[in-house]
């Protein structure tokens, strides 16, 4: 019997279309609720805008050469020095806002995303173990987790970051330190119960391997919460990464988040020169929100609670 | 004649609900005399609650009352503001409800639940209102009144939190309380010891009361007049013994007969087939014909109307069963 | 109810005593704050001097010792940068904190109670639909961005209140505070609805879902059967149920207040202790970092012992249950 046999004889789907897999009945779901679907949209947009940043802005923001400090500070639809329009103004030492805040979204999003999966994955494999391995080992590893999780987050991020020091690597380091708890927790409920199934034991009667019972039959059944913790995380991960590098302790300048720029911005922004600021903020909040609403939607479709 | 106390003609409450218009009343008419105990008996989902809600004015939407008239000792309470009306909650009638662990606040103390219902109506000093409270306490028959109208809820079991809420609704000396199953959630010893006090409670003050309850053997005991419902009508009353030694409607004879105590010992028991109807999807006609063993054509098409049987009963049927021939 | 303090007490002591672990090395293994001290053109002389005059010479573990035997003692190093002793200068700062954050938490109920109330009672009208949405929106948007809006719009271009610092303090039995004066409040408004803004949206959801599942309760139709008025029924009945998960969840919401105060604090110029740690991060203090750490973490185990006591007395039932314990 192949591992795929025994997770199919697990699933006790009675009676569905062959083409009907789990993931078309996450789609169809998914896609009833018009709120979601806008959401995705607007995801998929500001991925695309980031990914493409290269070619859709009019300046290399990091390119020291293409910028200008003659056209520092001028406001939206200002003419740039080489000819360009800047339709949402430029920054303190001449960037174009637009063109910044692509390549902005590109580090917050990468930022974003790289310190979930890990998180996911670290907490996911700590969840597993402890779920498997039960006794001390659960006791000692899940002491840690509620030691974490009873401590804000933008408290232990200061605090690495403050230890570690400024850089891309050591932020995600210390995201995936904020947020693999979450995961833990949550995988190592969903195991316990998954473990007691009867699958398990077929599996283990088969003689297979702790690992491969582990990871090949009881981790698949625990990947549906892990997608919601994943979206609602990463939407956490880069308002606080975007919260650090305002501080001025999270991403250096030259690396400018969208964090950075509205740091950058802060001091412009008595004097009235708003929009330094408010541009790269308004990027920051659409993401957030275009996570969140797919996320609340991801949640309703996969909690088995409120299926029907 | 004397005038009843409660007065219903045609009472109907519906729900309007994206289901549809659900008539959970329907065109009801009953009447209660002071001192009197009326049993209203029904399955549940008959609309004998919303009956006992539509009189204490607690119809919330989507629900309200279409048609009809209450009058409560000559007054008509349909139509009435919501601030008349909650004059008249409380004051002139009361209710008491089914599950005593849910009907007191758990965070609140009792001198406080029963204080403020005195106070909701009256202008009188907390020292008075306590004293009250105090009184019905000991009147229900909760020993040490005053140690425990400091307590909690959750320091009293379930017949002396049953007896803490007749208490409370006893305090204003209303003329009538509807008394929505009180006694279907307590131990069966509990239950006659509080049927019996509520008896004497009514014959002493004259308090009209209307029982509501799936229980005909509650009633059997304790009512002068029964009034049994069945998908929002009332499909026969009559006074208790009569109806329950010789019901007229099939459907009264059917609960009757799901009694295990009518059966014969080591027989199955009898039932009625079927379900209750939706209320939003009433067949026409008779709505308990597709239960009836004795359905005819008739009954799935037209609605029987009340007629009399007798003195004092009534009952909607096309076929009604064995009657006593009386004079009408 | 002593035994049951006393045993949260020991498990308070295990967390505090972890977390001196943990920071301590934490913070100490990594990085070496004197070459953030020195001046480049400074000699290895200098450069070792410094570090004996820091006690940074030592084994990692003896300056571990030397930091525990100075803990208990209420002694947590020097500041690098002020020279002074680091817990006087974390306890100097912590009234203008505790200040923010208890204006932010009755900011959060004095707005988010009404509301959550009212969307719990109606859910179905428009205005609660408003609310709800206003109250997601909450969770999505980022502090200090909304901080940045705050100024923009009521200092900058409204002119209504100060952007940064803090009002004229005055001495009141021992505490400094700055809401004796109207000038004090003006100064507090803007940052206290920032910190607030992120629990505002949390008590409306709580107070919603309490409602609504209180207004189902039996115990609110017989409060309506009794012929209560409905601000009674509402007021009393219903609020009284429904504090009880919110003063529970608040409080232990006011440690993550102070800690986001940090970034409040940075934006509004607000001089309290988030703010000092900020630049003692930005400078390395390693003193003042620690120490902020170990009172934070006591004020976290103060908070959560008495939010169960709190808790004990808003609900009769648990007060029973722990007399009989």
């Amino acid at each position: 019997m192949t591992d795929a046999a025994i997770n199919a004889a697990a699933t006790t789907l009675p009676a569905i279309a062959k083409e009907e897999t789990p993931f078309t009945r996450f789609r169809k779901a998914f896609v009833e609720d018009k709120v979601a679907v806008a959401g995705l949209v607007l995801f998929l947009i500001i991925v695309s805008l980031a990914l493409l940043a290269p070619w859709i802005t009019p300046q290399n923001p990091y390119d020291l050469r293409s910028v200008d400090i003659m056209d520092s500070r001028l406001p939206p639809g200002a003419t740039m020095g080489e000819g360009f329009t800047s339709w949402l103004g430029t920054d303190g030492v001449g960037r174009d806002l637009y063109s910044g805040i692509l390549y902005g979204l590109r580090i917050s999003l990468m930022v974003g995303a790289l310190s979930g999966i890990i998180a996911a994955s670290v907490g996911m494999a700590v969840g597993l173990t402890a779920a498997y391995a039960g006794g001390r080992v659960e006791t000692v590893l899940m002491r840690i987790v509620d030691l974490q999780l009873s401590l804000p987050a933008v408290l232990i991020a200061l605090i690495l970051v403050a230890a570690l020091g400024k850089g891309v690597d050591k932020i995600i380091f210390a995201l995936v330190v904020v947020q693999w708890a979450y995961y833990a927790r949550t995988v190592r409920g969903t195991a316990l119960v998954e473990r007691r199934k009867e699958y398990v034991e077929a599996a283990q009667s088969l003689g297979l391997s702790n690992a491969r019972v582990v990871f090949r039959h009881i981790m698949p059944n625990c990947l549906a919460p892990v997608i919601v913790i994943i979206t609602v995380q990463t939407a956490h991960a880069i308002a606080l990464e975007a919260t650090l590098s305002f501080l001025g302790v999270g991403l250096p300048q030259t690396e400018p988040s969208l964090g950075v720029l509205i740091a950058n911005g802060f001091q412009y922004m008595l004097s009235g020169k708003y929009w330094i600021s408010v541009f790269p903020g308004l990027a920051l909040l659409l993401t957030i929100v275009s996570i969140n609403l797919m996320g609340d939607r991801i949640r309703d479709v996969l909690n088995p609670r409120l299926e029907k | 004649m004397q005038t009843p106390v409660i007065s219903v003609e045609n009472l109907k409450t519906h729900f309007f609900t994206r289901a549809g218009q659900v008539k959970s009343v329907d065109g009801i008419s009953f009447h209660v005399n002071k001192g009197e105990v009326l049993g209203l008996v029904g399955e549940s989902g008959s609309g004998k609650s919303v009956t006992g809600f539509s009189i204490m004015g607690l119809i919330d939407p989507p629900g309200r009352i279409t048609d009809g008239s209450i009058r409560l000792n000559g007054k008509e309470l349909v139509g009435l503001s919501d601030e008349e009306m909650r004059k008249v909650r409380g004051r002139e009638v009361a209710m008491i409800f089914q599950d005593p662990m849910m009907t007191l606040n758990p965070v609140l103390r009792i001198d406080t639940q029963m204080i403020e219902a005195i106070t909701a109506h009256e202008k009188v000093s907390d020292k008075a209102a306590r004293a009250r409270a105090r009184d019905a306490l000991a009147k229900v028959g909760i020993p040490s009144p005053d140690e425990r109208l400091s307590a909690y809820p959750h320091q009293f079991s379930g017949g002396m939190r049953q007896r803490v809420a007749i208490a409370t609704a006893l305090l204003n000396s209303p003329s009538l309380i509807v008394c929505d199953e009180p006694t279907t959630a307590l131990d069966v010893t509990i239950q006659s010891q509080i049927l019996a006090e509520m008896q004497q409670l009514c014959a002493e003050t004259g308090t009209a009361l209307i029982w509501i309850t799936h229980d005909l053997t509650v009633i059997a005991g304790l009512a002068q007049r029964v009034a049994v419902m069945y998908a929002g009508r009332i499909v026969e009353t009559g006074p208790v013994d009569a109806l329950l030694d010789a019901p007229i409607h099939p459907y009264t004879r059917g609960l009757l007969g799901s009694l295990p105590s009518a059966g014969v010992p080591g027989q199955p028991l009898a039932q009625i087939p079927g379900a209750t109807p939706s209320l939003a999807r009433l067949p026409p006609g008779c709505a308990f014909a597709p239960r009836c063993a004795f359905a005819s054509d008739v009954c799935r098409t037209a609605a029987p109307e009340s007629l009399s049987h007798g003195p004092d009963r009534a009952a909607r049927c096309h076929h009604p069963l064995e009657a006593p021939k009386a004079a009408a | 109810m002593l035994a049951f303090i006393l045993r949260r007490l020991g498990q308070a002591t295990l967390v505090i005593g972890a977390m001196i672990v943990i920071v301590f090395f934490g913070v100490n293994v990594i990085g070496d704050p004197v070459y953030m001290l020195i001046s480049p053109e400074m000699d290895q002389n200098a450069i070792e001097s410094t570090k004996v005059a820091l006690g940074l010479d030592k084994p990692i573990w003896e300056q571990f010792v030397y930091f525990v035997t100075g803990a208990v003692q209420g002694d947590l190093g020097r500041s690098f940068v002020h020279g002074e002793p680091a817990i006087k200068l974390i306890l100097s700062r912590m009234p203008a904190t505790m200040e923010l954050a208890l204006v932010a938490l009755l900011m959060a109920i004095v707005i988010g109670l009404p509301l959550g109330v009212y969307a719990g009672l109606k859910p179905e009208s428009r205005i609660s639909k408003a609310i709800m949405a206003i109250s997601i929106l909450g969770f999505s948007l980022p502090t200090f961005w909304v901080g940045l809006m705050l100024i923009m719009f009521f200092s900058v271009m409204l002119g209504w209140l100060p952007a940064t610092g803090r009002g004229d303090v005055v001495r009141v039995l021992g505490i400094e505070t700055s809401l004796l004066s109207w000038q004090g409040w003006t100064f507090i408004a803007l940052p206290a609805l920032n910190l607030a803004l992120l629990k505002i949206s949390l008590v409306i959801r709580l107070a919603r879902a309490g409602t609504r599942e209180a207004a189902l309760m039996d115990y609110v139709k017989f409060a309506r059967a009794k012929g209560l008025a409905q601000s009674r029924i509402v007021g009393v009945h219903i609020m009284k149920n429904i504090m009880i998960p919110i003063v529970t969840v608040l409080g232990l919401e006011f440690g993550s207040l102070v800690a986001f105060s940090v970034v409040t604090e940075t934006i509004f110029a607000w001089p309290g202790m988030g703010k000092l740690l900020l630049e003692a991060i930005q400078r390395l203090d390693r003193p003042v970092i620690v120490a902020y750490v170990m009172v934070v973490v006591v004020l976290f185990v103060v908070i959560n012992l008495v939010v169960d006591v709190l808790y004990s007395i808003l609900d009769p039932r648990v007060r029973l249950t722990e007399a009989k314990a």
